[in-house]
């Protein structure tokens, strides 16, 4: 076997990367920010992909595509973050259980 | 003009006091509605006068188009010929009368008076339009007003519940009657293509042989439209089987069953009658008809009457009674008669409700005869006119009714018909009860041991002279109207008098026949009427406890007559309750259960659906976000499979 890094592996990290984050979503119950921090990993799994893919391919657009993912993730991360800053101020806590306005 | 301006001068009088009532106020209001009637008293019998006496002809006084549709022409017109003249004469002299009367009678209502005085006037104005019409259809206008107006007179006490139900049974009790009328003027229309009386009566000799086929049988035209008619004038005239709203209309204050039952409403019936006589004179059948039930309604109301101990039902019945007579007479084919008695009924039974009214008013509203008696000291005037209007009434020489009265029975027995002999019998019969219950009440009221409440009995009093002195105007006629006018109406120059107003076929020789009735037959009425009064003595002067004994020993009859043969019980039974029960279904199950349910159902169906979908949103992130999840990989699973 070669050592040689080739696109299956930066797929199997990527899938690992998605997995996580997926897991990191709804098996956790105590904290919005680990939630952004899951989003985020997502992201980066998805960026991970396009970049591979691209070099894999040798067709630019992946990477470009890749950093309007980054721009737009780093918006996401703002607009949540500052939404958890407010809630906190509202509500006095940021715990998921708490978050049940929307309850019927 | 004149003429115009009679009939005419009740409406002005009831717009005045009706609209402008609340302003001027309830005296200047009187004032107006009793000065039109004056003005009207005054000028009806004035053009009545000159009409007979050939100083105007007669004709139509053209007012205006009411309908222009097509081929369908009705015009506003008054018609004046002499029967038009002597209905206008009679009705507005009486109307004004109890206009007068009711100024006393009403003075200490609680309600304001303009109101009344208003309905009264209308109501007289009604009956006006009614005789004076000179088309069907304006002749059913007056029909309907005088129908409206009862209804608002019987109800005129509207706090009173008793008083709003019998208004209402008046106004639908009508109405059944009016249905019938209603068809027959629609198929006078068909027939002859027009509704005025100039174009119907020349036009009916070539109409004579006409048939209409309905239901696989063939009738001849004029039977039909003749019997559609007199179901009409069965209703209003308060004939056998559409009688029921009538006693039930004394609910209203006196002066109104006074004018229902004397001067207008009631007489549109026998007016109708006879001013159709062209058309009934080729109408065999139906004349039957009108003697039939005229002569079983003046026997069968007679019955009730002597039994009933309210004064103003008493004199209800009789007025029921007495227009069965003047059925009676039309239907032989003596319309002069029937009117003649219509003019002599008019004056003495206004007189006899009147001074009803007198009596109630004397004894504090008590209406009930077993808690009077001997009053005649205490109101001796309104004892003595209430004598003159019951021998009036019996048909005593020399008072009105036995000219009329007897003039009835003679027609009935000289007509020669098999029908005609059966309105003699009840004609007499009823004469005889007629007597009787009249007595009956004169004795109850005004004669024997006193049985008012001595709290009653102290306030007794005469009523005051505006109340009296109607009340001598219409004794004066009931002594003298007969007199008077029976040469005129059914003397020996009758044709010559109605002037071809009234039509009698070549073939009826009623009139004619009136002298050569035999002496028994002229007698019997006078006999009959004679035996009543003395039973009526008998009974209740000489032996009072006589009649509480008969009505023990005979329960069953009595109760039968005192619950008016039980005609309100068996219509309750068979038309009231039904259509209470279908409405009771009805609305139950089709519009609570059905109308109401669909939509209401449907609306808690969604509320319930939606209480359930509420039950998804559990606000919890995290579900939320494995469902996306699954919803993910469900749409990536089925986008993979299907490609």
């Amino acid at each position: 076997m070669g050592t040689e890094v080739g696109l299956g592996h930066f797929l199997v990290v990527s899938a690992i990367l998605l997995v996580l984050g997926i897991f990191g979503i709804f098996l956790n119950r105590k904290n919005v920010i680990i939630i952004l921090m899951s989003v985020e990993l997502i992201l980066l799994a998805v960026n991970l992909n396009l970049v591979a893919f691209s070099a894999a391919l040798g067709d630019l657009v992946g990477q470009v595509f890749a950093m309007f993912v980054l721009t737009v993730a780093a918006a996401e991360a703002a607009i949540g973050l500052a939404i958890v800053v407010i809630y906190f101020r509202n509500r006095g806590s940021i715990q998921v259980e708490d978050v049940n306005l929307m309850k019927g | 003009m004149i003429y115009a301006v009679a009939v005419f001068a009740p409406l002005l009088g009831s717009l005045v006091s009706g609209l402008l009532g609340r302003s001027i106020g309830d005296r200047a209001a009187m004032a107006v509605s009793v000065l039109c009637m004056l003005v009207a008293a005054a000028l009806g019998p004035l053009a009545c006068f000159q009409l007979v006496s050939g100083e105007t002809d007669a004709g139509t006084v053209s007012l205006g188009t009411w309908v222009e549709a097509g081929h369908f022409h009705v015009s506003w017109a008054l018609r004046y010929d002499v029967l038009a003249a002597a209905m206008v004469a009679m009705v507005t002299f009486v109307a004004m009368l109890i206009h007068v009367y009711s100024i006393g009678y009403m003075a200490h209502d609680q309600f304001p008076r303009y109101r009344f005085f208003a309905y009264l006037s209308l109501f007289t104005f009604s009956m006006l339009m009614l005789v004076t019409a000179d088309n069907l259809l304006q002749l059913f206008f007056g029909w309907e007003g005088v129908g409206l107006c009862s209804y608002l007179l019987i109800g005129y006490w509207y706090d009173r519940p008793s008083a709003n139900a019998a208004a209402i049974k008046a106004f639908i009790v009508n109405r059944i009657g009016d249905l019938a009328f209603a068809v027959g003027v629609a198929l006078v229309f068909v027939k002859f293509g027009s509704i005025e009386f100039s174009t119907i009566f020349p036009a009916i000799a070539q109409h004579q042989s006409d048939t209409y086929s309905v239901l696989g049988g063939t009738f001849p035209a004029f039977e039909v439209i003749g019997v559609l008619l007199f179901i009409g004038a069965m209703g209003k005239s308060a004939q056998i089987g559409l009688h029921v709203w009538l006693p039930d209309a004394m609910e209203g204050p006196t002066p109104v069953s006074a004018l229902i039952h004397a001067a207008t409403m009631v007489t549109a019936g026998v007016f109708l009658v006879a001013r159709m006589s062209p058309l009934y004179e080729f109408a065999p059948f139906a004349l039957g008809m009108v003697t039939f039930i005229g002569a079983t309604t003046a026997l069968f109301a007679a019955t009730i009457g002597c039994v009933q101990n309210d004064i103003k039902r008493v004199i209800a019945y009789s007025t029921c009674s007495q227009l069965g007579y003047m059925f009676t007479a039309a239907g032989v084919g003596a319309f002069q008669v029937s009117i003649f008695h219509l003019m002599t009924h008019a004056f003495f039974k206004a007189l006899l409700f009147l001074s009803a009214g007198s009596v109630i008013h004397a004894v504090s509203d008590e209406q009930d005869m077993r808690k009077m008696g001997g009053l005649a000291r205490l109101i001796p005037w309104t004892c003595v006119v209430m004598w003159i209007g019951s021998l009036a009434l019996a048909g005593i020489p020399p008072f009105a009714g036995y000219y009329s009265k007897d003039a009835i029975i003679a027609a009935a027995y000289a007509s020669g018909t098999g029908i005609g002999m059966y309105g003699f019998i009840c004609t007499v019969l009823a004469a005889f009860l007629t007597a009787f219950y009249s007595w009956r009440l004169l004795i109850m009221t005004f004669h024997g041991r006193s049985r008012v409440d001595h709290h009653v009995l102290e306030h007794v009093h005469e009523s005051p002279p505006v109340m009296i002195v109607p009340l001598l105007f219409l004794a004066t006629g009931a002594v003298i109207a007969g007199k008077l006018l029976a040469p005129l109406f059914i003397g020996d120059d009758w044709q010559a008098f109605w002037n071809g107003s009234i039509f009698n076929a070549p073939t009826n020789h009623v009139l004619a026949d009136l002298e050569t009735v035999p002496a028994w037959a002229e007698m019997a009425p006078l006999v009959f009427g004679l035996a009543g009064i003395a039973l009526a003595y008998v009974m209740y002067m000489a032996f009072p406890l006589l009649p509480m004994q008969l009505a023990t020993k005979f329960r069953g009859i009595y109760l039968f007559l005192l619950n008016k043969w039980y005609f309100d019980e068996l219509y309750d039974a068979i038309f009231v309750q039904p259509t209470i029960r279908l409405s009771r279904m009805l609305w139950q199950t089709g519009d609570a259960t059905l109308i109401d349910g669909v939509p209401n159902g449907l609306a808690e169906l969604a509320v319930d659906g939606s209480r359930q979908a509420v039950k998804i949103q559990t606000g919890s992130l995290a579900v939320y976000a494995f469902v996306m999840l699954i919803g993910v990989v469900l749409l990536v699973g089925i986008f993979l499979v299907s490609r």
